[in-house]
């Protein structure tokens, strides 16, 4: 059954294979990039006594 | 999520796999906008009194960008179908097919949420409110409501374009400001004379997608009266800046000189009413309208730039 499935199951083109990798890894970049910005942001506003505050 | 042609019509057909590249998607956000957005955006975050951090300002920035990317990708979503009939818009991602509908609208959801959750984190809580009902205004009150409803169209719809001045400037103060407001009022009457001028020009364009702008409903004759009346307008409240004592002499000097150009523009434009000449003079109006209003904002940036620098 699982076979049968696979081999009937949607056979992507080259063009739809591509397209595909570049939506995925402008995705990634896009992530990664807001990721380094929310840290930056999060050290600009707690500034430098970020290590030194009281427990 | 990929699936082009059967979601949107509801019809179960043969599964076509979207072939949609980045760029589609950047197409949906209008990065031309988008970059008058980031500028004027730029220009009310730096009028602040006391300026910024640098990272969270590019952040606060950032995030007023996407917000109006996202209004762009629901606009083409909600005005797909007019968007096929114009020449101007029928090869967006969604008419030409490599983008569905659904798939617009859950980017621009997303993002529309997306940019004002981080404005109220980097920024503070008023701007991102701000951004929100900028969002709603130019998606629900513009393009659904207004849009298709009244030649008034782009004179309410106006405002939406106008707030992104106020969103920087409150993302830096947390308040509202005189010179935010002026920034606004300035965008806001700028609107009508721009749009209409490539209205006169396009109006069988505009016409065939029934889309009521103001040459079609009044006529070409009324539409360079209202032009006029609001390139009047226009003029002294570019000038308001330095009245008001936010820009300097030399703002003062280069937006008469520049109102004076865009007045003469517009005189052209109310005298000159038929042949080829009509349609050169409304599109050198359009053509110019641009550049005042980058001119003026630039201006404001420049001096404010300039001050931070020096320190004064």
């Amino acid at each position: 059954m699982d076979a049968q499935k696979d081999t009937d199951g949607v056979r992507l083109t080259p063009e739809q294979l591509k397209s595909r990798r570049q939506r995925n890894i402008a995705i990634g970049l896009a992530v990664g990039f807001f990721v380094l910005l929310f840290y930056a942001v999060t050290i600009a506003k707690l500034g430098p006594g970020v290590v030194s505050r009281p427990m | 999520m990929s699936f082009v042609g059967e979601s949107d019509s509801g019809v179960a057909g043969p599964a076509k796999i979207s072939v949609a590249s980045p760029g589609d998607y950047i197409a949906l956000l209008k990065p031309r906008v988008m970059s008058l957005v980031i500028f004027t955006a730029l220009t009310g975050l730096l009028l602040a009194p006391h300026p910024v951090h640098p990272i969270v300002g590019f952040a606060a920035l950032l995030a007023i960008a996407v917000g109006a990317g996202a209004s762009g990708a629901l606009n083409m979503w909600y005005d797909a179908d007019i968007d096929a009939i114009m020449r101007r818009t029928c090869k967006r991602p969604i008419p030409s097919g490599k983008v569905t509908g659904s798939e617009a609208l859950g980017f621009g959801l997303t993002l529309s949420a997306f940019a004002v959750f981080t404005l109220g984190i980097v920024a503070n809580w008023a701007a991102a409110a701000l951004l929100a009902f900028t969002i709603f205004f130019y998606v629900v009150i513009y393009s659904m409501w207004l849009k298709r409803a009244t030649p008034q169209n782009i004179v309410i719809g106006g405002a939406a374009g106008a707030f992104p001045p106020v969103v920087g400037y409150v993302a830096a103060t947390g308040h509202l400001s005189v010179s935010s407001f002026v920034l606004f009022a300035i965008i806001f009457v700028w609107t009508p004379p721009h749009f209409w001028a490539l209205a006169l020009v396009r109006a069988a364009d505009y016409g065939r997608a029934g889309i009521p702008m103001l040459p079609n409903v009044k006529g070409p004759n009324r539409t360079r009266l209202e032009i006029l009346l609001y390139s009047l307008v226009l003029v002294p409240l570019g000038v308001a800046p330095y009245l008001l004592g936010f820009a300097s002499p030399v703002y003062g000097v280069a937006s008469v000189a520049l109102g004076a150009v865009f007045l003469g523009l517009a005189v052209r434009v109310f005298l000159v009413r038929t042949g080829d000449k009509a349609d050169q003079y409304a599109m050198a109006l359009f053509g110019f309208s641009i550049l005042y209003l980058f001119l003026l904002f630039a201006e404001l940036l420049t001096e404010r730039v300039i001050t931070l620098f020096l320190g004064m």
